[in-house]
């Protein structure tokens, strides 16, 4: 009975020992706070950044909001109505373009891509030059952009115009619209689908009640970090004619003829503008900061409308 | 069966309907599969070698066997489920009500209306319970008033004695049922369009005891209204509920060096279980199984 007792106490004596011994595990605890690290470092410089940025446009973003929202773009950096109001329309109209055109395109390819398209290589060719395409830098959808719609299709698109602007970063988003689009359909358990088709379903009745409702969130953030990565693209805006000089007119929001005008501007460009201007005139780098805080603020509710279009599917879904 | 005018007869016409009307009355005896020569391919691989058999109406058949044996492929065989699998190949006679369903003019998607599935995980929609049930009547275009699609509803329902469990909650998603509801759930699903066939494909490898038992009751159940394949890897569940067995092995083929699904015996239950013909059925029931 007492040897019994002891060897109890041995084994759990040399269980409590092992069971402590994770709280010693260095390497493991290594690991964890280098990760945390990598992290810390990443939000330290977009924290710099943004802090930078925001002190660096206090005067104007505090100063006359409503102004620089209004204004348009000004050969002085005093000059009390210089604004960016030219460019937020370009962008806006811009974005409209984006999702018009990427967004339908995209989710269609993408569909095709993982519901009906055989796996064979022709396919695997196309997906593997999507993905290509997605590497690619923009300035060569400027490129593409310049000779194609702006000179081809100039009489269509008016030239150097928000249209040409328009479909041509709708173009350079459109792989990662489609390569999102694909992981989240792909993504939905095939046991759905199955139960679809077992009680009857056809092909498109499965895909439009099981699959496009499971991958709706998916899709939904996918194509909206697209755009808001296009909406911040400057290179490519930069060859198909963002005029980087003074423009005549200041379009309101909703006035359709410019569309196709031939001078626009937008967001990312006018941010290069001032910048280089600042050389000669000091005050538009405070111009230019605060152009990049509105920017930002675009962003960030673009994504915001992402996150609540992503929950709301999410909780249709179930 | 005189009839034998290959070319003229309905039962490649494709009517379906028809050839399920000419097959009435509702005999017990009556043949709802018949296989002859069965062979399932995945690209080169071979997984089930001349399977052949007949399912008879109003009962219960069950498939067993060890993993790989290929007793799942032949039961997706049965409402072309197979058809999903891009390198699947179905070769041999597979005639359901004499029609056979592999014919290029078949359309799988009326073959799957009419021989319903319940798969071995439950997958309820991720929607409401009623949706659950209500999908396969309004893809199919059963019911067009809602009078009829909530009788359709609660019907199913109470036929896989579930309703009285959810009929108060209805509009609420069906991911929030136990396993066992999901999985009567899932059979409410199959047969609220009214098929002729339930293919299950281990339906109750996922659950507990208490929810086995009560899948196997309603199998009983329903098996005088409907014809029920089942594959099981529980082999006492088999005794208890089925009417024939199917004892599948896997076998290793000399020329290709691949194990082959093979159809081994196929009898009345009690046979199989109690005086099986071949060895290697009675090695497996016995729990010998090598």
């Amino acid at each position: 009975m007492a040897k019994a007792r002891l060897i109890g106490d041995r084994t759990n004596k040399m269980m409590v020992q092992a069971m402590e011994r994770r709280a010693t595990d260095v390497r493991g605890r290594v690991f964890q706070i280098t990760l945390l690290t990598t992290l810390l470092i990443s939000l330290f410089i977009l924290g710099v950044l943004i802090v930078d940025v925001v002190v660096d446009s206090w005067g104007v973003l505090t100063g006359r909001p409503g102004g620089f929202l209004a204004g348009t773009m000004r050969s002085l950096s005093d000059d009390p109505k210089l604004g960016v109001h030219q460019a937020l329309v370009g962008t806006f109209w811009i974005a409209v373009f984006v999702a018009v055109l990427a967004f339908p395109i995209g989710i269609g390819a993408a569909i095709w891509l993982e519901e009906y398209a055989l796996k064979n290589r022709f396919t695997r060719f196309i997906e593997l030059n999507i993905r290509n395409l997605a590497g690619v830098p923009s300035i060569v959808y400027g490129l593409l952009g310049l000779f194609l719609f702006v000179k081809s299709l100039g009489d269509l698109t008016g030239g150097k115009s928000i249209a040409a602007a328009g479909i041509t970063l709708a173009i350079l988003v459109l792989p990662i619209v489609i390569i999102t689009a694909q992981e989240a359909i792909r993504a939905v358990p095939q046991g759905l689908k199955e139960g679809a088709y077992g009680v009857g379903a056809t092909k498109w009745t499965m895909i439009r009640s099981q699959v496009l409702p499971y991958a709706a969130p998916g899709i939904f953030t996918g194509t909206l970090l697209s755009m808001s990565r296009g909406i911040g693209e400057a290179a490519p805006l930069l060859l198909v004619g963002a005029v980087t000089g003074r423009l005549g007119s200041n379009p309101s929001f909703f006035d359709l003829s410019a569309i196709n005008a031939e001078a626009f501007m937008a967001m990312p460009v006018i941010i290069v503008e001032w910048v280089q201007n600042s050389g000669r005139d000091p005050g538009f780098a405070e111009a230019a900061a605060a152009a990049i805080v509105v920017l930002l603020v675009f962003v960030i509710l673009m994504n915001a409308a992402a996150i609540f279009l992503r929950n709301h599917f999410e909780k249709k879904r179930g | 069966m005189e009839q034998a005018e290959p070319e003229a007869s309905p039962r490649l016409g494709l009517d379906l309907d028809r050839a399920v009307q000419a097959a009435a009355p509702d005999a017990v005896g009556d043949a709802v599969f018949e296989v002859e020569d069965l062979n399932v391919y995945y690209g080169d691989f071979r997984a089930v070698q001349d399977a052949s058999f007949t399912v008879y109406k109003h009962e219960i058949t069950a498939m067993i066997g060890p993993s790989g044996c290929g007793k799942t492929t032949v039961l997706r065989c049965f409402n072309r489920m197979n058809d999903l699998i891009p390198t699947a190949r179905v070769e041999g006679r597979l005639d359901f009500q004499k029609v056979p369903i592999y014919d290029p003019r078949v359309d799988p998607v009326e073959v799957r209306r009419r021989i319903g599935m319940v798969f071995q995980k439950p997958n309820p929609f991720p929607k409401s319970i009623y949706d659950n049930i209500a999908f396969g009547p309004r893809v199919t275009g059963m019911a067009k008033k809602k009078s009829d699609l909530d009788d359709i509803v609660e019907r199913s329902l109470n036929r896989a004695a579930l309703w009285d469990e959810v009929n108060d909650r209805m509009k609420d998603s069906a991911l929030g049922l136990s396993g066992g509801q999901q999985q009567r759930l899932c059979i409410a699903r199959a047969i609220a369009v009214d098929p002729d066939v339930l293919l299950m494909d281990e339906p109750c490898s996922a659950l507990d005891p208490i929810a086995t038992a009560r899948i196997e009751d309603l199998m009983q159940e329903i098996k005088n209204d409907y014809t029920i394949v089942i594959v099981t890897h529980n082999m006492q569940q088999a005794a208890r509920i089925s009417n024939r067995t199917a004892f599948f092995t896997a076998q290793l083929d000399s020329t290709t060096d691949q194990r082959c699904g093979l159809l081994v015996e196929y009898d009345r239950t009690e046979t199989i279980f109690s005086n099986p013909s071949d060895e290697r059925t009675e090695n497996y029931v016995t729990g010998r199984f090598g």
